[in-house]
Order: structure tokens, then C-alpha cells, then sequence
């Protein structure tokens, strides 16, 4: 499926150009980390990537054809999405969509419950979970499929420590069980711990993809890159 | 006021005697009402998904012009049918005018915009909340219909309920298509026509309260089953 190569590509939305141009090759494995100021196209990219956006101009090619590349995939929103559903329902419902055996689903999804501390609550309605419950839910229900990628955005944006805690276990289990994940993240300190990658777009555009051991190392200064410099310092970027 | 006390009356003692005429007209309207409901309900509960889901030309001029039909008017509908069904018709060897199958036809005409209506506005409010995941599961349509509905299902039910609440009260339309014959098509709402026209407002009230009970308890009964209020907001 990796390396997805982009080129020349490019999302306008009512005549603004919200992405791109952009051209990158990205590999497969690891944790890639998608960082930038507000409205730099972060949510745009994964969206684009992921394909629920489409793009305007230029290309993304994955290795294999674009259904196989989708059914891979999963995708995890900022402000999780529940069906109005029981919490097993909501762990099933991908497992069922693919074909599988009801009781085969079930047996899975109450392993998944268990894992995310969930299996107390199987019967509850998932919208009436807190919000980091939910948001536990939404990336069990993406990595349930054993996704080979998955995008998040901003999955811990709204969380206490404790739930980004124990999202960030989950998301570091995923990488090392083979799944590749391109996440897009406000905090340097997230990214720090779990990027083995940075991209870092401003204005929709790409301003820098390293590997984050250097963008992160104090002596490099942001991959010598000013603006990357400024926004790890925690300057006001617009 | 002696009307209503002696309407209230006979309907007591309609009831409590299971007075056969009362009884076979009673399930005469319920089989009508729900048979059209029934028929109604899965033409456009399935449509108002798809107005919600797919994007295609006209779609827009389609949802107004069902919005439009919510109220057409009962008679008219009564009518058209009728032209539709007599012997002269299109539909006219079918052999259908004056029957029951007549009247679930008009009922139908006159409900199916109403529940769609309602119902698209719940699965499009339900699509927008879903959109992105659904999509991002690479969806087929019908899968994207299916769990629309089924998620939906409470907002479906008072869709129907309305629908339902329509029928069981419609009167003008029946009467011309079912012609309101005595053991063969006539149903509450055409007896108690009939009774008012006769002048005999006590029974005509006595029919009006056992009408009024018959909706009450389909509410009851549907709500029941539908759990909607234990389950509380999804």
C-alpha cells in the first residue's frame, strides 16, 4: 500500500486554496505527526489523504487500487463520532460492514471493550459516554479492522491527561503492531513522544517533512527552519 | 352539553356491550389506517433516506415538491383516485372502486408526502452527524441508508405516528373512493359523517370518542414498542 506518493496536490474550496500545492512521499510505518498553526490544512490533508475530501488538482497514489487503499484505512475525527448505538454495536458495526461473522464481531469487539475499559459499559449508548470514553471508542472502532493506516486528527484535542494518557498507549501499541498512523497534533510535546515523523504545513502549504529526532533536537533549531522554529517555541504563527 | 354527556354515555356502553357494528367498524378503520400506513411507510422511509444520502439533479425541486403534497387536499386526492379506479379509468378493471383496496390506495396518496417529509428532515439532521464517518468507512449507498434508518428509527416512528394520525382521521377521500357502504367499506370517521348528517349527534360523538381511543391507544401501543421514552435521547 505505502510508499502514498502526492503530487502537485491541490484542494480549493470555493475558490481558496485550502491545501497545496503539495508533493510528498510518504513511507509506510511509524507515526508521522501533522503540525502547522490553525487553518494551515492540517485537517484538509489527512481529510484529502483519507479521501472523505476531494482534491482539486494533482494526485495521491497509494501501491495499490484506490478501493483496496480505502478498505486499509480508518480514520479517527477530532470530535468523535458516534452512532446511536450501544458501545458493542459501535465496535461491530465496521467488523459487520466488511462481512464478518456476527458472533465472530462480538467475540472481537468484547475484547476491544476490555481493552479500552469499556466492558462494563457494552450496553450503554456510546453518545452517552464522556468524552474521552468516546474518544476511546472511535479509535477502537478504527483499529478494530487492523487498518494498515490511520489518520487522526486531533484525537486528543479536548481530553485531561489522563485520557490523552491512555489514547497515546493505544496509538503507540498501534504503530507497533504494524498499523501506520498520520496524526495531525497542536501539541509539541504529543508529537515529541510520539512522532517518528514531522510535517509541518502553514497556509496549506508543506514548509517541512523530517524525521523528528531532527526537528525536535535543540541543536538543529526546527530543522533549521524559522517558522518551525518559532512555532516550537510556542510563538504565535499566522 | 347534554350531547356530549349522552355521546360520552353511549360510547360507554358501545364499548362495554362490544357492540358488533362498533367492533367491525372499528377494525375496519385499523386494518385501512395501518394497511396504508404500512404501504406508505416503505415507499418513503426508504425515499426520504435517499433524498437525505444521495446527490443528484432536481433534487432540491423533488424535496419541495413533496413538501408541497403535504397538503393536498383530501378530497382532491379522493377524486383523482376515483377517476383513476372507475370504470372509465385507466385502473378501471381492476375493479377496485368501492372497496377497501380503494380507500388504502387514496390513504396512501395522501400520507406518503407527510411521512416523508417529516422523515427526511430526521435523516438528513442524522446524515450530517454521520456524513464524514460513513463516508470514511468506505460505505456502499445502501449501507449508508440502511444505518440511517436504523439509527433513525425512533424519528421514523413519529414520522409514522403522523402519517398514522392523518389517516385514521381522514374522511373525504374515503367516502368518494369507499363510498361509505354499510358492512362493506364504511369506517368511523364516514359513520360518524353520516350519523351527524342523520342528526344523531350522540352516536356520531360516541364513534368520535371510540376514534379518539383508537388513536390514543396506537400511540401508546407504538411508543410502547419502540421504547422511545426509556431509551431516552439518542
Amino acid at each position: 500500500m505505502f510508499p502514498v506518493v502526492m503530487q502537485d496536490l491541490t484542494v480549493v474550496v470555493r475558490g481558496k486554496t485550502l491545501l497545496g500545492p503539495l508533493d510528498l512521499t510518504l513511507e509506510a510505518g511509524g507515526i508521522t505527526v501533522v503540525m502547522g498553526p490553525n487553518g494551515a490544512g492540517k485537517t484538509t490533508f489527512l481529510k484529502t489523504c483519507h479521501g472523505v475530501m476531494r482534491h482539486s488538482r494533482g494526485s495521491i497514489n497509494w501501491q495499490v487500487p484506490v478501493d483496496q487503499a480505502a478498505q486499509a484505512q480508518s480514520f479517527v475525527f477530532q470530535s468523535p463520532i458516534m452512532l446511536r448505538r450501544s458501545v458493542l454495536e459501535n465496535l461491530t458495526y465496521p467488523l459487520r460492514l466488511q462481512g464478518m461473522a456476527k458472533h465472530k464481531a462480538i467475540e472481537l469487539a468484547e475484547t476491544w471493550a476490555k481493552r479500552i475499559g469499556l466492558a462494563q459499559h457494552l450496553t450503554t449508548p456510546a453518545p452517552r459516554l464522556s468524552g474521552g470514553e468516546q474518544q476511546k471508542l472511535a479509535l477502537a472502532r478504527a483499529l478494530i479492522t487492523k487498518p494498515q493506516c490511520l489518520f487522526l486528527d486531533e484525537p486528543t484535542a479536548s481530553l485531561d491527561g489522563s485520557a490523552t494518557k491512555e489514547i497515546e498507549a493505544l496509538l503507540q501499541e498501534a504503530a507497533a503492531n504494524g498499523t501506520t498512523l498520520i496524526m495531525s497534533t497542536h501539541n509539541v510535546g504529543q508529537a515529541k513522544r510520539l512522532g517518528d515523523h514531522v510535517l509541518f504545513l502553514h497556509q496549506g502549504k508543506p514548509i517541512l517533512y523530517a524525521p523528528a529526532s531532527q526537528v525536535f533536537d535543540e541543536s538543529n533549531k526546527g530543522g533549521q527552519n524559522e517558522l518551525v522554529q518559532r512555532f516550537l517555541q510556542g510563538d504565535i504563527i499566522e | 352539553m347534554t350531547d356530549i354527556w349522552d355521546g360520552l354515555a353511549q360510547a360507554f356502553w358501545l364499548l362495554v356491550q362490544l357492540d358488533p357494528t362498533l367492533i367491525e367498524i372499528s377494525a375496519r378503520s385499523l386494518t385501512v389506517t395501518l394497511t396504508a400506513l404500512v404501504v406508505a411507510s416503505l415507499i418513503a422511509m426508504p425515499l426520504a433516506a435517499i433524498l437525505a444520502v444521495r446527490r443528484f439533479k432536481f433534487r432540491r425541486v423533488i424535496i419541495s415538491v413533496i413538501n408541497s403534497l403535504m397538503g393536498l387536499p383530501p378530497v382532491v386526492v379522493g377524486l383523482f383516485v376515483y377517476i383513476l379506479l372507475s370504470r372509465s379509468g385507466p385502473l378501471g378493471g381492476l375493479g377496485l372502486l368501492y372497496t377497501i383496496d380503494a380507500m388504502i390506495i387514496a390513504q396512501v396518496v395522501i400520507i406518503t408526502p407527510l411521512i416523508i417529509s417529516i422523515a427526511h428532515q430526521s435523516m438528513r439532521d442524522l446524515w450530517s452527524e454521520y456524513h464524514d464517518l460513513l463516508i470514511s468507512m468506505n460505505t456502499t449507498t445502501t449501507q449508508r441508508i440502511l444505518t440511517l434508518l436504523w439509527d433513525g428509527r425512533r424519528a421514523l416512528i413519529t414520522a409514522a405516528l403522523a402519517g398514522f394520525g392523518r389517516a385514521i382521521g381522514e374522511v373525504g377521500a374515503i367516502m368518494i373512493v369507499g363510498g361509505n357502504i354499510e358492512n362493506a367499506t364504511r369506517v368511523l370517521t364516514t359513520a360518524i359523517a353520516l350519523e351527524t348528517s342523520k342528526g344523531d349527534f350522540a352516536l356520531a360523538l360516541a364513534l368520535g370518542f371510540v376514534l379518539i381511543l383508537l388513536a390514543v391507544a396506537v400511540n401508546f401501543a407504538t411508543h410502547w414498542v419502540g421504547r422511545t421514552e426509556r431509551e431516552g435521547k439518542w
